[in-house]
């Protein structure tokens, strides 16, 4: 039996955590995703979980650690000026080859910037963020209900690869209110935790390092994780296609963005314009296949972000020339309207018009 | 024939890797003893430094992780936070506790966490090469102070445990010194209390030990020691810093 309910993003996420058997959480207060701090010290103190309001975002990701390394399913969140802090910590969790949930709801920078809703945290999340060769799982989720979805699917992922994953929001989805079905969580079996900590008691001491000084060891591990990246691209890539089939013009964009595109999509169906939706729901690994493979069949794509182009760059990665790639962004929080991006194409329909005449 | 004296059990036999002279191997085996004595070896879990002791895991026949430098205090609050009925402590140097995790060590110790700090001040940075530490004596010269500490410039020698003793989470807090085996006996005391206060669920609970590097204080290791007596503990006495756990 589901749930129905009338739910903010923010809350999505806590609840969907809660599901999930979450039940130690760390973090620190920043706009736009207070609303999940909130929620999860209430839900953890009706379960007799474990919330801390740590006294910064370098402390909440680091009893990330500690937590996730005693063997619990942990989480963290912030918004853009806390993740920046957090980075840090993300970068150790990665090298141990810990699981935990980080949420980012991004708000405009940089830095203090205002709370305003955007996308411009894309690279530091899908590209690194810390120091050293590692990835995060991250996710992209466009509605109440996916947030809630991927969130819960987030914890298994995390365990299965052992591997940090972000949910990577906004403002704008983290505040808003949407229908949500509470929907019973079900998981595939996952191996026990021998790696954690739990006091040596019968077995011998675990260890929990990224520091190796044995020549060969340390690029022995980063060979280890980087074949575990490789595995998590060909098992993991989840996209939507809008009206792919028959477009001759694709967009695409992820989250918030996305949404508003599809409705750009309706708009330029209803003008007689084949246009078309791709929207990445996992932002790393990238659905960089499907990308390619549509890019023989257009004429050509246009990204669409909060941000001044981030994303774009792996969309070009992935058409590799095959067919031109426009950007079309707004910046420190102005968000895209579907007119916008209609009114674009529409440009460039013009523009591409007169170039071919002008060759003939 | 009786054995009257080995490694603890709850220590490796790998050689240390410190210095000749240097405190640290002498406030591992005081660790090592103390979890032997109150018999918590198989329900201890340890959070090392970054810094001399960063490889402190090998050490020890118990659960460990490493943490960040200076966050130390917040992963081991994870942890104690997941099992509390395990005996948590972190091992940090001044660099790591005084320096880049100060806020780390007093927001847990205000917590109240239930964690034993074992804070290795050798008024140093000894891994990086022996630049100056927040707890480097007032004209003590360093890689990074080579005409001495100057307070104009650089301010004072900071009294973290007198500074975290004002925080109403922390239990019980001592200063002791590994340089002479007085002070070592001495040190083992205040350790197993430390612990003790922790298993009695009290609340915060910590021990500066005042240690010899001799290599960055360009001392032989019997003047180093000597050092301590006549010249540190004039800015950091020793003695109990505070008591609460009666
Ligand atoms: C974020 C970060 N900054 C700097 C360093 C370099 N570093 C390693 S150990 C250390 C100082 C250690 O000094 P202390 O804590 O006093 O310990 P000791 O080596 O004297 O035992 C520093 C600055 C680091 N590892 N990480
Ligand atoms: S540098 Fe100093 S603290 Fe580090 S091992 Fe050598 S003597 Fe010990």
């Amino acid at each position: 039996m589901t749930e129905k309910v009338l739910m903010s993003g923010n809350g999505a996420v806590g609840e969907a955590a809660i599901q999930a058997g979450c039940r130690h959480y760390f973090g620190y207060p920043i706009t736009p995703q207070n609303e999940l701090t909130a929620y999860m010290a209430e839900r953890l103190g009706e379960l007799g979980g474990v919330f801390i309001q740590s006294e910064s975002e370098l402390a909440a990701i680091n009893m990330v650690f500690g937590a996730s390394a005693a063997g619990a399913r942990a989480m963290t969140s912030s918004s853009s000026p806390g993740i920046s802090l957090k980075q840090e910590g993300i970068s150790y969790i990665a090298g141990a080859e810990l699981p935990c949930v980080i949420v980012n709801v991004m708000r405009a920078g940089p830095g203090l910037g205002d709370i305003t809703p955007s996308q411009a945290d894309y690279f530091q999340a899908v590209k690194g963020g810390g120091h050293g060769d590692y990835r995060l799982i991250t996710i992209g989720p466009a509605s109440v209900q996916e947030l809630y979805d991927w969130t819960a699917r987030a914890f298994y992922l995390a365990d299965k690869y052992r591997n940090p994953v972000m949910i990577l929001g906004d403002g704008f989805l983290g505040q808003m209110m949407e229908p949500l079905e509470i929907r019973k969580i079900k998981e595939l079996k996952l191996p026990p935790k021998t790696w954690a900590l739990t006091g040596a008691k019968g077995r011998r001491a675990n260890i929990i390092r990224t520091l190796m000084l044995k020549v060969g060891e340390l690029e022995e591990h980063n060979k280890k994780i980087q074949n575990k990246y490789r595995r998590i691209e060909k098992e993991l890539v989840e996209y939507e296609a809008v009206l792919t089939d028959d477009a001759e013009i694709i967009l695409v964009a992820y989250g918030m963005c996305a949404r508003i595109c599809k409705e750009s999509v309706f708009l330029l169906r209803k003008e007689g314009i084949k246009a078309g939706l791709i929207r990445p729901i996992t932002l790393w690994p990238y659905p960089s296949a499907i990308i390619r493979k549509i890019s023989n069949n257009v004429r050509y794509v246009l990204t669409v972000e909060m941000s001044a182009g981030q994303m774009v760059e792996d969309v070009k990665l992935a058409v590799l020339g095959r067919c031109p790639v426009y950007f079309y962004g707004r910046m420190g929080g102005g968000v895209p309207t579907s007119e916008e991006i209609v009114n674009r194409i529409k440009e460039l329909e013009v523009q591409r018009h007169k170039g071919t005449k002008k060759k003939e | 024939m009786k054995k009257i004296f080995g490694r603890p059990r709850s220590m490796t036999d790998k050689p240390f890797h410190y210095c000749p002279g240097c405190g640290h191997g002498i406030v591992h085996r005081l660790i090592g003893e103390v979890i032997d004595e109150l018999g918590i070896q198989d329900r201890t879990i340890g959070v090392p430094p970054v810094g001399c002791a960063v490889i402190m895991y090998h050490y020890f026949n118990i659960d460990m992780t490493e943490a960040a430098h200076g966050r130390t205090p917040a992963v081991a609050t994870g942890i104690k936070r997941v099992h509390p009925d395990k005996v948590v402590f972190t091992y940090q140097g001044d660099g790591d506790l005084a320096a880049i995790g100060t806020g780390e060590i007093i927001h847990a110790a205000n917590r109240g966490e239930r964690i034993t700090t074992i804070f290795v001040n050798n008024t140093v940075y000894g891994m990086t090469g022996g630049q100056m530490a927040p707890t480097t004596l007032l004209s003590q010269k360093t890689t990074t102070t080579p005409l001495g500490r100057d307070a104009r410039l650089i301010g004072y020698p900071i009294k973290i445990s007198e500074m975290l003793a004002i925080t109403d989470g922390s239990i019980y807090i001592e200063r002791v010194a590994v340089n002479k085996p007085a002070n070592i006996i001495k040190a083992k005391k205040a350790i197993k209390k430390a612990f003790q206060v922790q298993l009695e669920d009290k609340g915060f609970s910590m021990v500066e030990v005042l240690s010899q590097c001799p290599v960055n204080l360009a001392m032989t290791p019997q003047k180093a020691a000597e050092w301590i007596d006549n010249t540190l503990i004039k800015t950091y006495p020793l003695g109990v810093i505070k008591d609460k756990s009666g």
